[in-house]
């Protein structure tokens, strides 16, 4: 079963966009892995680095409400994927961005303001990390000397699709 | 109980419910364009599956950057043109008759009520001004749609908007729209279908619908959608008129993609723009909105008229009768954009494109490289632009630049005057 989840890497404000993730002049790059160095350059928050090895070394994102509107652009999943995140936790998704990262087998994870502030009480903690178990649809989050699990819950299909490793594995075999 | 237009539309393409509440529907149009295109190509060529479920649902264009700017862009254009060569797919459009996806299409008359679509692109949302479920999709889900002409649904909500009482003088589809979102919110839509309805989307034109439609998505819409009607009819008549006897033998057919009158909504939302000021985004999220009032006298650094919201005819029409005989602002970059081939023609043929030049402003070919600050009016760091685009994102036009979305009336205004500018008194 591939592992879900790594140092978490807080991002705390509702609203951030594809542009943020992924700014659309490097949209003309035809490869996944070319898009590695770009990872959020142009999301501007206090206290957050782009450049920095917390971001480069997380394996979890935790934000707030409506991440990944703006564009459909997949980039923005596969810039996660290439950099070694493959969930990201908040609050809400923008549809696209959601549907994206379940496409490619991996987990958007939808929690309830308490359970994500919740979370953001490790943002503190250096060694905050977060282990997702898709299968059994929990999530634990330790750092700084504290530890503790919850239940998430994604959709059959969103799950079926994850286990499946992405949407043209399954649609190739049942469509 | 009554259905809505995108329950019917749903039931009516039903592929497949794997789990409740997921609906697999077939697709009756895939969209491509270059920019999310290749890597779905190359994915599928790896996969040794490098087919094409159906050439003739397929349409493809190269819009985002054209003609391409450097050797990036050339080889996505490429990558696009060889799989249409490859796949005969006959409803390709390369340079010299290529122009903005969600305005090239519609103008094809690709589009009919009743049908599902998708794209890569988010503002695909654009094609439900014809009574179609038209979502915007990832690469992944457009590559899907290649291959098996499918695509996977939680069946959205639909939030029913009536836009009531008459838009002022001045005041367009475009401050509509934006008035909608700021009510709603960037997220207040989110997995819900917009319908917009009411007597001042029964008397606007197509392109205006389109306007309405394309921004559905800025406040997390799926799709927009407009009830067809005889409007609908009377643009799509130079396609269809092979298959019905009249056009209200048409309108008797598409009518029945409208939503019944006792169907259930999530929210029905009545708004009387009677009173509507021209408005201007003030921040750096589409919701952000506030009357021209509150904006006007602001510097600009440039003016952008274009895109799949509003670069049609009739956009060019309202900016030119402003533009006439006047200069823009020696400190502003006018630029306008015609979104298709056949619009700059008409354009020219009309005398508006005389107009603009004479005022001042640069006319480039028909692209959307501006409005997401790929090529041709990127903006330098600190540098403002009133756009009549979809997306006020921080950077979006150009890393550290700033963009206010308004009208092309106020565009066209804030142009002459070189800061934001009430579009009312020119006219």
């Amino acid at each position: 079963m591939k592992k879900f989840g790594g140092p978490a890497l807080f991002l705390d404000r509702s609203d951030i966009n594809t542009d943020e993730i992924i700014p659309a002049k490097y949209l003309t790059e035809i490869t996944k892995e070319d898009l590695k160095p770009y990872l959020l350059e142009d999301l501007k928050l206090p206290g957050f680095d782009p450049k920095s090895e917390k971001t480069y070394g997380a394996g979890a994102v935790v934000t707030r409400a409506n991440f990944g509107c703006g564009s459909s652009r997949e980039h923005a999943p596969w810039v996660f994927e290439v950099n070694g995140i493959n969930v990201v936790i908040a609050q809400s998704f923008a549809r696209i961005f959601r549907q994206n990262m379940f496409n490619c087998g991996m987990a958007a994870i939808e929690l309830s303001p308490e359970k994500i502030d919740q979370l953001f009480t490790y943002a503190g903690a250096a060694d905050a990390a977060i282990e997702v178990d898709v299968a059994n649809t929990t999530l634990t989050i330790k750092g700084g000397g504290r530890e503790e699990s919850m239940q998430f819950e994604i959709s059959p299909f969103d799950k079926a699709l994850v286990l499946a490793g992405g949407w043209v594995d399954y649609a190739d075999s049942k469509y | 109980m009554g259905m809505t237009t995108a329950q019917k539309i749903f039931a009516a393409h039903l592929v497949d419910e794997p789990f409740a509440g997921t609906k697999v529907l077939g697709i009756d149009v895939v969209m491509c364009h270059e920019i999310t295109t290749p890597i779905a190509i190359a994915d599928l060529m790896a996969r040794g599956k490098d087919r094409v479920f159906d050439k003739t649902k397929i349409k493809a264009v190269i819009d985002h950057v054209t003609p391409s700017k450097d050797s990036k862009t050339a080889t996505q254009a490429k990558m696009l043109r060889d799989w249409a060569r490859r796949h005969d797919i006959k409803d390709f459009f390369d340079i010299g008759a290529n122009g903005v996806c969600h305005a090239l299409f519609p103008e094809k008359g690709f589009i009919r009520p009743g049908n599902t679509v998708i794209m890569g692109d988010s503002h695909t949302c654009t094609h439900g001004a014809f009574g179609a479920f038209a979502a915007g999709v990832g690469t992944t889900d457009l590559e899907v749609g290649i291959l098996k002409g499918v695509c996977a649904f939680r069946e959205p909500k639909t939030i029913r908007i009536n836009l009531n009482g008459t838009l002022p003088k001045g005041v367009y589809a475009k401050d509509a729209i934006l008035r909608v979102i700021g009510e709603l919110t960037v997220n207040g839509a989110t997995d819900r279908v917009i319908e917009f309805g009411g007597p001042i989307v029964d008397g606007m034109t197509m392109e205006s619908r389109m306007t309405l439609c394309n921004m559905a998505i800025e406040a997390g819409g799926t799709s927009g959608i407009c009830a067809p009607d005889r409007v609908t009819v009377d643009y799509l008549w130079p396609f269809i008129s092979d298959s019905f006897a009249s056009k209200e033998a048409a309108v008797a057919e598409y009518s029945k993609w409208a939503s019944d009158a006792d169907a259930e909504y999530d929210k029905v939302i009545d708004l009387d723009l009677s009173n509507l000021t021209p408005l201007c985004t003030f921040g750096y999220k589409p919701d952000q909105v506030k009357s021209i009032d509150e904006m006007a006298g602001q510097p600009v650094d440039q003016v952008y008229l274009g895109s799949c919201t509003n670069g049609r005819l009739e956009d060019l029409r309202v900016a030119a009768q402003i533009l006439k005989g006047k200069k823009i602002a020696p400190t502003v970059r006018g630029i306008l954009s015609p979104a298709t081939p056949q619009i700059y023609k008409d354009a020219v043929a009309e005398g508006l494109i005389q107009i603009f030049m004479d005022a001042g402003f640069c006319v480039t070919n028909p692209t959307c490289g501006a409005c997401l600050g790929m090529s041709n009016g990127v903006l330098a760091e600190g540098e403002v632009c009133a756009s009549t685009t979809n997306r006020n994102f921080m950077g979006r036009m150009g890393k550290g630049g700033m963009v206010h979305l308004l009208s092309p009336a106020t565009a066209a205004a804030s142009a002459i005057e070189g800061k934001l500018a009430d579009p009312r008194k020119y006219l």
